[in-house]
């Protein structure tokens, strides 16, 4: 293989870029590609070709001056999709749909000027905003992993050649040997993204000290938190940079394989990184004498199979091996005895994804973003009742405040409107994790602050919750996908986690006792205790932390048999609000019970005693006066 | 495509089995990969599929019982025609998707415990995340994603569906 010349290729495509007139580009994350921008995309094209306008779709050195269309991967801004973003004028347009396009071509393609209804409205002020540079979700980020991301055609190598990509993997194996990697890396103080940020310098160094014939190299792309998609998002919108953090890696601890292990619920990122590892392949930069340097690396996909419990390290190597996906006890790490017992080390995609842009900016340089602890960014998933639901990237130590309310725009209320006075707790760090409230608003995130408060990044799911949100109902949702996702293995997980299922369903379904909450808060730490694995052992998490911080709302529906926010089915009553009742009898012939009663015209008034609380009256009211109410 | 679905006696030529065990050469290793491709063949893992397997890959049934029986995409159950996934990842739970799950349990008159209605056409069921949270609630379709939906928009769609399937028949 002759020695690839990255230079070369990255010249040759900037000859073509610096060609090009405008550029038009489609988001094809997977939320846009729901709201039809494929749609967009053809629509784009029979219009250049309706008006005779030359338009590439992938740009090759011998393309003549034009416009290029191309599709990106996630941009971030999911909620108000499709997005199409007109380069180099800078102009995002939101929720684009394909009868949009003729108008977009005219105005803004032929005539530079912007179609002002299809920009987005900061709701906030009313402002219309042209682009990334003054809408204020993208403003206030800092985006580095996720830069290219939304920009860049994730299948095309040559464009992440021509960003400046694998000159960094180029140089680990030219500048490099493996032990300066590991330095330069335990230097930069770059943590884990995965969960419990274990320092992954630290982590290659174990791994490249062990004697072994062969060593591997996994990327954890199993991401089974649910509400969080940044792996998602990084595989889809710039697979490259997760090849090229994985040729690094494995440089660093002396592996020969790697493997991507990725959910098959994400078909879409299965299907570019796929790609990724065959362009790579195709040029030369994965397999046989890299870099003229004698060293070989591969990489193989391996598509999971649903199974939390497999993006615990041990368990994802039992499973790539053929297994049922089930941890083991540790020692030995998998750092140690992993893959087919030879040392493995296993990094999340986006600890990957950070690996060239700490080689390219240098260990120091790279520690003057985020903590001292926690240097660097963090992607966040940030979601539920806040107006700017998407994937943000923020420095560590940002504050939720500055998150919630500046980036993510306000919490919404029940209608759907700004109301910042409506939050009450936001959830973070997925069924590992646990709640924060209105205290903490103002501490810096980062993985020490928040496993001091009882809470951790996880993978970096944010879910705002507003008031009329029940905190025990947050925690049995989460109890009952820990329970669901049990690989079963060990009894305190296996067990435990059920019996606390079952209490908290007494506490939401009116059973409980005065002995239920220190039955569940003992079983929480038998669970945390004496779990296999740190799934199970982070099982009891959300649990204990709205125990801790709404233990008021667990007492009320203990003791008072009441839900103070009327979510619980049994402990709410149905009532009718007299000022919007019109005695319209619906309710009335609508309850199986008989439990309405009234005079025609006149409001009517629900029997709490004979209620079955099924909800019926309040979908069959037309006028919206039947509402659940938190008295008992 | 799946011109091999409820036909036994094709079924039990095993040709295509044969083809995906060869295309990972038959290594026990790849398991994993092996059962998603003959359940993409199948939609499920019919049980003398399964015989066939192990006995092909030198594992006892057992062994490949439990693997198949632990990962949640397998399926030892036939599918209904279309297949609904509503996500109940914790975005989509908080925005609502509990209603939409009754709402497509009561159309599709689906019992407890019951995945696929009687005349095989739709199979319910609820995944964890789908990673489209900025979309939440969210539900898929024979893999075409919905995001923002409500109860009423749900019943639209499978009426949609049923309406499609009525005038096919």
């Amino acid at each position: 293989m002759p020695k690839l010349n990255l230079e070369a290729v990255g010249t040759a495509y900037e000859h073509t870029v610096s060609s090009l007139r405008m550029r038009i580009i489609i988001c094809a994350g997977t939320g846009c590609l729901a709201g039809g921008s494929l749609n967009i995309f053809h629509a784009f094209k029979a219009e250049a070709k309706k008006h005779g306008v030359p338009l590439h779709v992938e740009l090759k050195p011998e393309d003549k001056p034009a416009l290029l269309l191309s599709k990106s991967g996630c941009q971030g801004f999911c909620q108000v999709g499709p997005l199409v973003t007109i380069e180099p004028a800078g102009i995002l347009y939101t929720k684009v749909t394909a009868e949009d396009v003729p108008e977009i071509f005219e105005t803004t393609i032929l005539s530079g000027k912007i179609v002002e209804r299809l920009l987005y409205v900061n709701p906030g002020d009313g402002k219309r905003c042209s682009g990334p540079s003054d809408i204020p979700f993208y403003v206030r980020q800092s985006r580095s992993v996720l830069a290219s991301c939304g920009l860049i055609d994730p299948e095309n190598i040559r464009e992440y050649i021509y960003g400046g990509g694998y000159r960094a993997a180029m140089e680990a194996y030219t500048a490099h040997t493996p032990e300066e990697l590991c330095t330069i890396f335990t230097d930069s103080g770059l943590r884990g993204r995965g969960g419990g940020g274990f320092p992954s310098g630290k982590k290659w160094a174990l791994t490249l000290r062990q004697q072994a014939d062969k060593k591997y190299l996994i990327c954890n792309g199993d991401e089974g938190d649910p509400g969080a998609f940044m792996d998602r998002s990084i595989l889809e919108g710039n697979p490259h940079s997760v090849v090229e953090g994985m040729m690094i890696a494995a440089r660093a601890i002396g592996a020969e394989a790697g493997y991507v292990y990725v959910r098959a619920e994400y078909p879409l990122a299965v299907e570019r990184i796929r790609k990724a590892i065959d362009e790579a392949r195709d040029l030369g930069l994965l397999g046989e004498d890299l870099f003229g340097t004698g060293a070989h690396f591969d990489i193989k996909v391996m598509e999971g199979a649903g199974a939390f419990v497999c993006g615990e390290a041990s368990a994802m190597v039992a499973s790539i091996m053929g297994g049922r996906g089930m941890p083991r006890p540790k020692p030995p790490r998998t750092a140690e005895k992993g893959l087919w017992d030879k040392p493995t080390v296993v990094n999340n995609v986006e600890t990957l994804a950070t690996v060239p842009l700490v080689l390219r900016k240098g260990s120091k340089s790279y520690r003057t973003v985020g903590t001292s602890g926690s240097p660097g960014t963090k992607t966040f998933a940030l979601t539920g009742h806040v107006a700017n639901t998407g994937l943000i990237e923020v420095p560590f130590g940002t504050t939720l405040r500055e998150i919630i309310f500046e980036i993510g725009g306000g919490v919404l209320d029940e209608k759907g409107n700004v109301d910042n006075d409506a939050f009450k707790a936001v959830q973070i760090g997925g069924p590992s994790g646990g709640c924060l409230t209105r205290d903490h608003l103002d501490i810096p995130l980062d993985f020490d602050s928040l496993g001091e408060i009882g809470a951790m990044v996880g993978s970096g799911g944010l879910v705002v919750m507003n008031r009329s949100t029940c905190m025990v109902q947050v925690a049995r949702f989460f109890m009952q996908f820990t329970q669901a996702e049990s690989c079963g293995k060990c009894v305190p997980c296996r067990e435990g986690t059920r019996q606390m299922l079952d209490l908290l369903d007494d506490i939401i379904e009116g059973r409980a006792d005065e002995s239920t909450i220190p039955l569940l808060e003992s079983l929480c730490r038998t669970v945390a205790r004496g779990s296999l694995c740190g799934l199970g052992k982070a099982a009891p998490s959300p649990v204990l932390s709205t125990l801790r911080h709404f233990r008021q709302e667990y007492e009320s529906h203990v003791v008072d048999k009441r839900c103070p926010v009327g979510a619980c089915q049994a402990l709410s009553d149905f009532v009718i609000d007299g000022l919007l009742c019109r005695g319209c009898t619906a309710c009335v012939k609508a309850c199986p019970v008989g439990a309405i009663a009234g005079e025609k015209k006149a409001p009517h008034v629900i029997d709490t005693e004979r209620c079955i609380r099924c909800g019926a009256c309040m979908a069959t009211c037309r006028f919206g006066a039947i509402r659940r109410g938190g008295a008992a | 495509m799946n011109t091999l679905t409820g036909d036994r006696t094709e079924a039990a030529s095993f040709g295509v089995v044969c083809r995906i065990l060869d295309f990972y050469d038959r290594d026990p290793g790849m398991i994993i990969p092996i059962l998603q491709k003959v359940q993409e063949e199948y939609r499920y893992l019919p049980e003398e599929v399964l015989l066939f397997l192990a006995t092909s890959l030198e594992i006892s049934p057992a062994r490949l019982y439990g693997i198949a029986t632990f990962y949640s995409h397998f399926s030892l159950e036939p599918k209904g025609k279309h297949v609904i996934k509503v996500c109940d990842g914790t975005a989509c739970h908080v925005k609502g998707s509990g209603a939409l799950i009754e709402t497509l349990r009561s159309m599709l008159a689906l019992e407890k415990g019951v995945k696929t209605t009687s005349d095989m056409l739709f199979t319910l069921e609820t995944v964890s995340c789908l990673g489209a949270c900025g979309l939440a609630p969210v539900v898929v379709i024979d893999d075409t994603v919905h995001g923002q939906m409500t109860p009423d928009k749900v019943r639209v769609l499978i009426t949609k569906i049923r309406e499609e399937e009525d005038a096919e028949a």
